[in-house]
């Protein structure tokens, strides 16, 4: 469960970190979304927020919907983001894709029923020159064919550390 | 320090991290304290070399032997028969044409003797964590001789005379902008460096951020001083998790060694600097969406004028440079504005970072002079087709560029030229497009990402781009008409007229670009029903050609709908209606007995 105690800390010290007092709300998302396990905003956290910010609900909202990172949604343990733009497109994105659905079973937007993999889309990740790329939580996979795709996959599902 | 005999530069760019950099790293590390060579031979993780597509990489010196394509096995042999017995291991060498071996690459290949670095200077030579690595190659120089040598009038005009143009995509002249911000009255000002680095196929902020983070640290305090801020951000994708983690690293050295905080370098100057990490939403960098995410809002564009020169970051006046502008201005305070301007053309001076991707041999970073041209870049310095098909043509500047047909490869490249040809420099990302690629899935494509990315605020663009989509999805499909064509030129011309920001301004020229060139390709979809690059799933089938075929069974093994039918050692034949086109047979034959035709069979 989610300890509201530990989300007020999070906001404190980025109060405390932070410069500028207006500017921390998408900051404070980042740090807390970190903390949470499935990689969303409940919206307890969201209230927190909220109440120590200053900063109307609809307005936390708002910003939690405009941006893809955020997820108001309990998301997977691994959140997979698979880079969906032209340089990875043609060279064969598409069929990564589709190992990673057959793999998995899941759609853009679904987590697996075990809770362990959400897959989203992303735009580009920069790493145009080992297309295609995927990233996993905060590590990038590169150079990657259907074969390698579920290795990995497989990999992660038998417990090994990303 | 005790004196080594050899230093491993080894690639720790995000692209090298990802095909295994660390476990080659490990293995190195692991042989060379095997044989207690740890005193004699030093390694260093340095930022993206720029060859991504033959990475993991390292260069040993003091020889300069370049390493391609390691793994772990591959270090340890490295080790043992380089390191220990002075002899150099050529499975992993740079190979060139017909398989030539190049030990050192550097000096003979195009791919990095043609290149002229001046905001990647320090990629791949340096370890972006050690400042003192990043001092001895003339770093915080610069800002030494703008603080106590110039007043901020000169530095602007140092700039201004150097003719640097904004390297984000608009070209903006640099000076001039900083310029605007000093003039702008108000005693609160802020600088900012846009590293919200979007645009599909260009990695060049990535690579620089990651590679070289004090350059953009020592940059913004130039710039800071010369606009009259002390304040500074750093707007970071959160798609970017090793530059943050550098850059912050970065900050902490600078604040150590007092280039950042108060009365830098005894000046009387004040700059601080802090990360702001954006979350995943391209719009943000459009510099007024830039200034809502950072204070803390949705990253919609704002009205221009008043311009953010005028009225920025919190309504004061905000200066916004992109990361590999802002590489650029160190080395021009430090060696003079001519000093730039002997590279590249007389309105474009200087060298542009340009990330080639897609189907070119060597992909990667590369900085040239402005005013090469499209096919020194593509075919000298890129190696040309990686599979020997015919390079069709490139795609420039992403969503908000344009295709230019190889037919134009000789045109120089700067920002004049390339807008003429219904193109962009853009950020500097060049995806290459081969026979293969068909230029109506390459527009639908980018009007996909469009759609996802319209942030939502002006209706041209969130239902005008909708609407183009549906039309080029409608059209890859089969059922497209001629009408169609019509109403997508149309439309693409009202979005781009009645757009806010530059996005929905520059949302519909991979459209209109494509349909300038590529009219056929279009007409061939809606009146043939045929895709010419046989790209287009709905308007191809497979065959096989029953005289190569010789029956071996693996097209039927690997076939996922289990649609190919026919006797071992007798020729195959696919099932049309079950066939759901996925292509796996014509990977697995090794005949060539499978081929794709346009328009599809009934």
């Amino acid at each position: 469960m989610i300890n509201l105690d530990e989300i007020k800390k999070i906001v404190h010290q980025a109060k405390n970190e932070t410069l500028e007092e207006q500017d921390i709300l998408i900051y404070t998302l980042h740090k807390i979304q970190d903390k949470i396990p499935n990689n969303f905003i409940p919206e307890e956290a969201a209230e927190v927020v909220s109440q120590e910010l200053k900063i109307p609900l609809s307005k936390v909202y708002e910003v939690l919907t405009f941006y893809t990172m955020f997820s108001t949604k309990q998301r997977g343990k691994y959140v997979i983001r698979v880079c969906t733009s032209l340089p990875c497109h043609v060279v064969n994105g598409r069929e990564i894709i589709q190992a990673i659905k057959d793999e998995l079973k899941i759609d853009f937007g679904q987590t697996t029923e075990d809770g362990l993999f959400t897959l989203e889309e992303t735009g580009c990740l920069g790493l145009c020159g080992v297309s295609p790329v995927i990233m996993i939580n905060q590590e990038y996979y590169g150079d990657l064919t259907p074969e390698k795709v579920r290795n990995i996959l497989r990999k992660i599902k038998g417990g090994a550390k990303i | 320090m005790p004196l080594t005999t050899n230093t491993i530069l080894i690639c720790a760019g995000g692209a090298c991290i990802s095909s295994g950099e660390e476990s080659v790293k490990n293995a190195l590390e692991r042989k060379i304290k095997e044989y207690n060579l740890q005193e004699a031979i030093k390694i260093v993780e340095t930022g993206c070399m720029g060859a991504c597509s033959i990475g993991p990489l390292m260069v040993i010196y003091p020889e300069g032997v370049y390493y391609q394509k390691l793994t772990p096995k591959a270090a340890e042999k490295i080790v043992e028969e380089h390191l220990l017995k002075g002899r150099i291991v050529e499975e992993y060498l740079y190979k060139g044409d017909k398989g030539k071996i190049v030990p050192q690459p550097q000096e003979e290949i195009p791919f990095f003797s043609r290149q002229v670095k001046i905001a990647t200077r320090n990629l791949g030579i340096i370890d972006p964590l050690n400042i003192e690595e990043y001092i001895a190659r003339d770093g915080y120089f610069a800002l030494y001789k703008a603080l106590k040598e110039m007043k901020p009038e000169e530095v602007i005009n140092t700039i201004k005379e150097s003719g640097l143009r904004g390297r984000g995509g608009a070209g903006f002249p640099t000076g001039l902008k900083w310029e605007f911000a000093r003039k702008a009255p108000g005693d609160e000002k802020y600088m900012i460096c846009n590293a919200d680095e979007g645009d599909p196929g260009a990695f060049m902020d990535r690579s620089i951020l990651e590679g070289d983070p004090h350059t953009i640290i020592e940059a913004m305090t130039i710039a800071g001083y010369a606009i009259g801020a002390n304040k500074g951000y750093v707007y970071v994708r959160a798609e970017y998790p090793i530059a943050i983690e550098r850059l912050s690293e970065a900050l902490k050295q600078a604040h150590e060694y007092g280039f950042l905080g108060e009365n830098i370098l005894d000046s009387g100057f004040s700059f601080d600097i802090e990360i702001r990490i954006g979350a995943g939403a391209f719009v943000c960098g459009e510099e007024t969406a830039l200034i809502n995410s950072i204070e803390g809002k949705r990253g919609q564009p704002r009205v221009k004028p008043p311009y953010p020169a005028q009225k920025g970051l919190w309504g004061k006046p905000t200066n916004i440079n992109n990361v590999e502008t802002l590489a650029c201005v160190p080395p021009i305070i430090k060696n003079g504005p001519q000093w730039f301007r002997q590279w590249g053309t007389e309105k474009s001076p200087g060298t542009k970072v340009f990330a080639l991707a897609g189907k070119v041999k060597n992909t990667g970073l590369v900085e040239v002079p402005m005013g090469i041209t499209l096919r020194e870049l593509i075919y000298e310095i890129g190696g040309g087709s990686p599979t020997g098909k015919k390079i069709k043509a490139v795609q420039t500047g992403g969503p908000s560029g344009g295709v230019i047909p190889e037919e134009y490869f000789d045109t120089p490249v700067d920002f004049e030229s390339l807008t003429q040809l219904g193109a962009i420099i853009g950020s500097g990302g060049m995806i290459v497009l081969d026979e293969d690629d068909c230029m109506v899935d390459v527009a639908k494509f980018f009007l996909e990402f469009t759609v996802d990315e319209s942030c939502g605020k002006c209706t041209p663009c969130r239902e005008g781009t909708k609407i183009m989509y549906e039309i080029l999805n409608k059209i890859t499909n089969g059922e497209g008409t001629e009408d169609d064509i019509e109403t997508l030129e149309k439309l693409g011309n009202i979005i781009k007229d009645s757009s806010l920001c530059g996005l929905g301004q520059t949302a519909p020229n991979p459209v209109l670009s494509t349909l300038r060139y590529y009219k056929d390709e279009y007409i061939a979809h809606v009146r043939d029903k045929a895709c010419p690059a046989k790209k287009c799933r709905n308007l191809i089938s497979y065959v096989i050609d029953t005289s190569k075929c010789v029956g071996c069974t693996a097209c039927a093994r690997v076939c996922p709908a289990s649609c190919i039918d026919g006797e071992i050692k007798k020729p195959h034949e696919i099932d049309q209606e079950a066939c759901i086109k996925c292509g796996s047979c014509i990977e697995v034959c090794r005949f060539g007995a499978i081929s794709k035709v346009s328009p599809a069979l009934d």
